[in-house]
């Protein structure tokens, strides 16, 4: 079972990746809106390639009000 | 009465249209509808008006092809529902009274369409990418199969206007999936990835990302080799128009829409300048 760290690193891994920013960049605690500069489709986009590379479900009221790396972690981890 | 069989199908009919918002063509028995309305194809008064163009040339087009896919050319997604911007637009413009006039004339209109592809004829395919939230998922509803790719999402983010869906999306999602389902969407407001959409029924196959259109293409040239009249006659029986419920939706909106709560999230969501607005 991944640790809530394995599985915050993996979130930034994949936000780095697919958003075209410097993985150095990013921490745990940054809110990814800004960070990523996206807007909500663009959340929504993030939130689909996470649920398929998790294997998991996340309804989206369940990122209502997170905006940082480590919470929507969180979220995740709990959905493992 | 059935259809006549593949066999006959007329070789005179060139069928290519573009406006602004749609366009579509004819080639090898497949209509292809292909929704451009940047950002999103949300589906205003001239998207309606196209549509109800494109309704009107389907008698020549069915008597020339056998399938139909109806796609979005938008980054965005498939759509992303009515134009919303355009809806409190136009009812801050009027007495409450008339703009519920107004909002029952448009639905009814856009019912006109829906049903009129719904109960065509031809195998009909969604082929779904990114958003297809509201108005957007009522018409991927009409057809007959939805392909999305990986990346798709639907939803039905009118309870967070204080809205249901008023495109006919209530009864075709209970004609195509279990109550739970049904429940979950329209009582919590949430999206759904196209994983939960193929395991709950509502698909049948998911593309990888990027590949709705391509495997819509390969589904519709399966579509074409066989005779019609068999296809036609499975579909109506299959698939019947819940004609009653669709009415009763239109209603039920139409009661709701005058209630102030629903203007003021209209106004919440246009103003709204932050990135959170497709966000529940």
């Amino acid at each position: 079972m991944k640790t809530l760290d394995q599985t915050t690193d993996e979130v930034l891994d994949l936000a780095a990746s697919h958003f075209k920013v410097p993985r150095a960049g990013l921490t745990p605690e940054d809110d990814f809106y800004k960070k990523l500069g996206i807007d909500s489709l663009q959340a929504l986009d993030l939130l689909t390639r996470l649920e398929n590379h998790f294997g998991i479900e996340l309804p989206d009221y369940e990122v209502q009000g997170v905006n940082n790396f480590r919470t929507l972690a969180a979220r995740i981890q709990a959905r493992l | 009465m059935l259809e006549k069989s593949a066999a006959s199908l007329r070789t005179d009919v060139t069928g290519e249209w573009r406006g602004e918002t749609l366009s579509w063509r004819l080639a090898e028995g497949v209509v292809e509808l292909t929704l451009h309305r940047a950002p999103a194809n949300e589906i205003g008064q001239e998207m309606l008006e196209d549509l109800e163009r494109f309704a009107g040339a389907l008698p020549s087009l069915e008597s020339a092809a056998a399938a139909m896919i109806v796609w979005g050319d938008c980054r965005a997604g498939f759509s992303a529902g009515a134009d919303l911007r355009e809806l409190y637009k136009q009812a801050q413009k009027m007495e409450m009274t008339a703009a519920v006039k107004g909002v029952r004339e448009f639905l009814e209109r856009i019912h006109k369409v829906l049903n009129r592809i719904d109960t065509s004829p031809l195998t009909t395919i969604a082929a779904v990418h990114g958003v297809c939230f509201g108005g957007g998922f009522e018409l991927a509803l009409v057809c007959d199969l939805i392909v999305p790719d990986k990346m798709a999402r639907f939803c039905f983010p009118e309870l967070r206007l204080g809205l249901i869906p008023g495109f006919g999306g209530i009864p075709r999602l209970k004609r195509d999936v279990g109550n739970a389902l049904v429940r979950d969407l329209l009582l919590t407001g949430r999206s759904i990835n196209a994983t939960k959409a193929l395991s709950a029924g509502l698909v049948s196959q998911v593309a990888a990302e990027g590949e709705a259109l391509r495997v819509a293409r390969t589904t519709a040239a399966q579509v074409v080799k066989f005779d019609r009249t068999a296809s036609v006659a499975a579909k109506r029986f299959i698939k019947p128009l819940p004609a009653e419920e669709l009415r009763r939706e239109i209603d039920i909106f139409c009661e709701l829409f005058p209630q102030p709560s629903v203007l003021k999230a209209l106004r919440k969501f246009i103003e709204n300048q932050g990135p959170h607005p497709y966000l529940p």
